[in-house]
């Protein structure tokens, strides 16, 4: 099979965005499967209880994007380093020891009783299961700490022995993070308040800190190969966007510290820099809008150059706008824990990182594939899943929104009703987000159907 | 971006600002844990508090409920059910111990776990010493 990339290393990435799709089709089952029994509260009780539907959801969510990640790292880190990967045979061996892993996570989340599989994997040994997003068994926790640390080898030799850019060193420190940050998933104390606290260090500092590097790092590469500008200039942007990301991300932690038995003073704290969190999101849809205007060169890759700015748009509105709303304590009493939290954590995971995976394979895989770019038909119905995912998962968001202000309304203020009641107010919110899931489902399946779409390949024009 | 903010400018308020606020959030996390202790009640963890932190962990219990606000939001706050049961573990245990094994038809319905009394007390204990941590006083009501 031909192929158009730089180096043959790169290759390695397919498997691993191939992969992400494939999860990423369970995972928005599985989100349909939630939000029908949100509806029809015995949708598939007790064979699949609403806590399964959930973890299956979320972890695959968590486990694609890694995958997209990985992919990504792959095949951007050779090109900007100008030579091979260290080692291609082990990223293809830690890919088929993540994949496996992964399956089987999901499938003993299935077919087991949680309990079961807990006792099944020596959870009592080092207790580390039933904390939401790192409820993997412990093996698999130290799986994926492996599976981390080979591709960092991996990553950081290909990055030493060659050309240090600036998207090579963001991504890398990103990936550290993500790598050292993850351990802290192992520290399961018996005490439920700093066992609150240390999660965070995975969890915020994860989609608030440490991987809005990788989304910049990516979005930079991407910009840099599309839009012909200047490396100078893009190299200023990606420091100072990580620069606000950080600056405002780290403390930002406290904005989680408002009610789960930490000091108060982390309402101040939290709130102010918090608050700041939507600047790096904002500077970013200004960036890729800003290179895309000043184009050199037309690349006849419009699919990508749409999700890079798409990505820009829905991570500033998502975790920006969206997270802004409920961030200050004053609002968060209220707002804690209702839907508003889903709202918000739909379009932020969808803004930001999903849009981010699906800007680099929409980039990279026509090159794999020995295409500059994919020909105007297979184009056009890539562009139909991007605007049919984008607007429906706003559309989830609004109404996901609209249920949590009935909520907080009905359950929060004054005496309030109980929660079981105030659900049943909420149905017609959750029928329309159950229909708007179901069009993102559509909207993916004409996605990956554009993978499959023939036609005369695009050249480029410059 | 203007030439007279140069790159390595850019790069020294990343690398500089990053490792000032990681310090600076270090601190904070390391005199948070020294306050904690009269926040958590921590002298009250008994073997039976431990053993229901267990046992709501091994049965994910997160996976729909919310504590202290966070986890799913498809069944109700759990940070302060000790409370909202009329300060009974006797209420607790019960509505564990009740649910119907195929749920209730068209209505959510949380699973049958089939306890032990240990593992139900042990839950019940955690759930008590859970709602008198200090939480600067959320939820803002009894219905969580």
């Amino acid at each position: 099979m031909t192929t158009l990339v730089k180096y043959q290393s790169q290759l390695v990435a397919k498997p691993y965005f191939i992969a992400a799709i494939g999860l990423f089709i369970g995972q928005i089952l599985f989100g349909l499967i939630m939000g029908l029994q949100y509806v029809w509260g015995d949708f598939l009780f007790p064979e699949i209880p609403f806590n399964v539907a959930r973890m299956v959801h979320t972890n695959l969510l968590i486990v694609w994007l890694l995958f997209g990640f990985f992919g990504a790292a792959y095949y951007l880190v050779p090109e900007e380093a100008e030579r091979e990967l260290h080692s291609p045979k082990l990223a293809l061996a830690l890919f088929w020891i993540f994949l496996v892993a992964g399956v089987l996570t999901i499938l003993g989340y299935l077919f087991v009783p949680y309990a079961t599989l807990a006792e099944m994997t020596g959870n009592d040994l080092l207790p580390t299961m039933g904390r939401e997003f790192l409820e993997q068994p412990t093996i698999i926790k130290i799986g994926i700490a492996a599976v981390a640390l080979g591709f960092l080898y991996n990553i950081g030799m290909t990055i030493l022995g060659g050309r240090k850019t600036v998207v090579n060193i963001i991504l890398l420190t990103g990936l550290i993070g993500l790598a050292v940050l993850w351990l802290f998933s192992f520290y399961n104390p018996e005490n439920l308040v700093l066992d609150k606290m240390f999660w965070w260090w995975v969890v915020h500092l994860w989609v608030e800190g440490v991987w809005e590097l990788i989304l910049a790092a990516i979005m930079a590469f991407v910009l840099i190969k599309t839009t012909g500008i200047d490396r100078e200039v893009i190299d200023k942007w990606l420091y100072v966007i990580v620069a606000a990301a950080l600056i405002s991300g780290i403390l930002g932690t406290g904005h989680h510290y408002y009610f789960i038995g930490t000091p108060e003073y982390w309402q101040p704290i939290g709130g102010i820099f918090s608050a700041m969190e939507p600047i790096p999101f904002f500077m970013m849809t200004l960036f890729a809008f800003n290179m895309v205007n000043r184009r050199r060169r037309d690349h006849p890759n419009k699919a990508t150059v749409l999700w890079a700015m798409g990505t820009g748009v829905l991570a500033f509105l998502g975790a920006g706008v969206w997270g802004f709303m409920h961030t200050l304590a004053p609002v968060n009493y209220y707002t804690h824990g209702t839907q508003i939290t889903a709202a918000h954590g739909h379009m932020a995971f969808y803004g930001a990182y999903v849009m981010i995976v699906l800007t680099i394979i929409s980039y990279a895989m026509p090159i794999m594939r020995g295409r500059e770019a994919n020909s105007k038909k297979a184009q056009a119905v890539e562009m139909w899943s991007f605007w049919l995912m984008s607007v429906s998962m706003v559309f989830i968001t609004l109404f996901l929104t609209g249920a949590g202000i009935l909520q907080v309304w009905l359950q929060r203020m004054g005496e309030g009703l109980p929660f079981m009641q105030v659900q049943d107010q909420l149905q017609i919110f959750y029928w329309l987000r159950t229909i708007s899931g179901t069009i993102f489902m559509i909207g993916l399946i004409v996605y990956v159907w554009s993978f499959f779409v023939k036609g005369d390949d695009v050249v480029a024009t410059d | 971006m203007s030439e007279k903010f140069t790159k390595s400018m850019a790069r020294n308020i990343f690398f500089g600002g990053s490792v000032f606020f990681i310090l600076v959030f270090l601190a904070l996390s390391f005199d948070t844990v020294q306050r904690l202790p009269e926040r958590d009640h921590r002298e009250n963890i008994t073997e039976s508090v431990v053993l229901g932190k267990k046992v709501w962990e091994e049965n994910n219990c997160i996976g729909c409920h919310t504590l202290l606000g966070e986890g799913a939001y498809f069944a109700p706050e759990l940070g302060n059910v000790y409370i909202r049961f009329g300060n009974s573990k006797e209420a607790i245990k019960a509505f564990i111990k009740s649910r119907p094994k195929n749920g209730i038809p068209g209505r959510r319905s949380m699973p049958q776990f089939n306890l032990t009394e240990e593992e139900l007390d042990g839950m019940a204990d955690f759930l008590k010493w859970t709602s008198e941590i200090n939480t600067a006083n959320w939820p803002p009501n009894i219905q969580g």
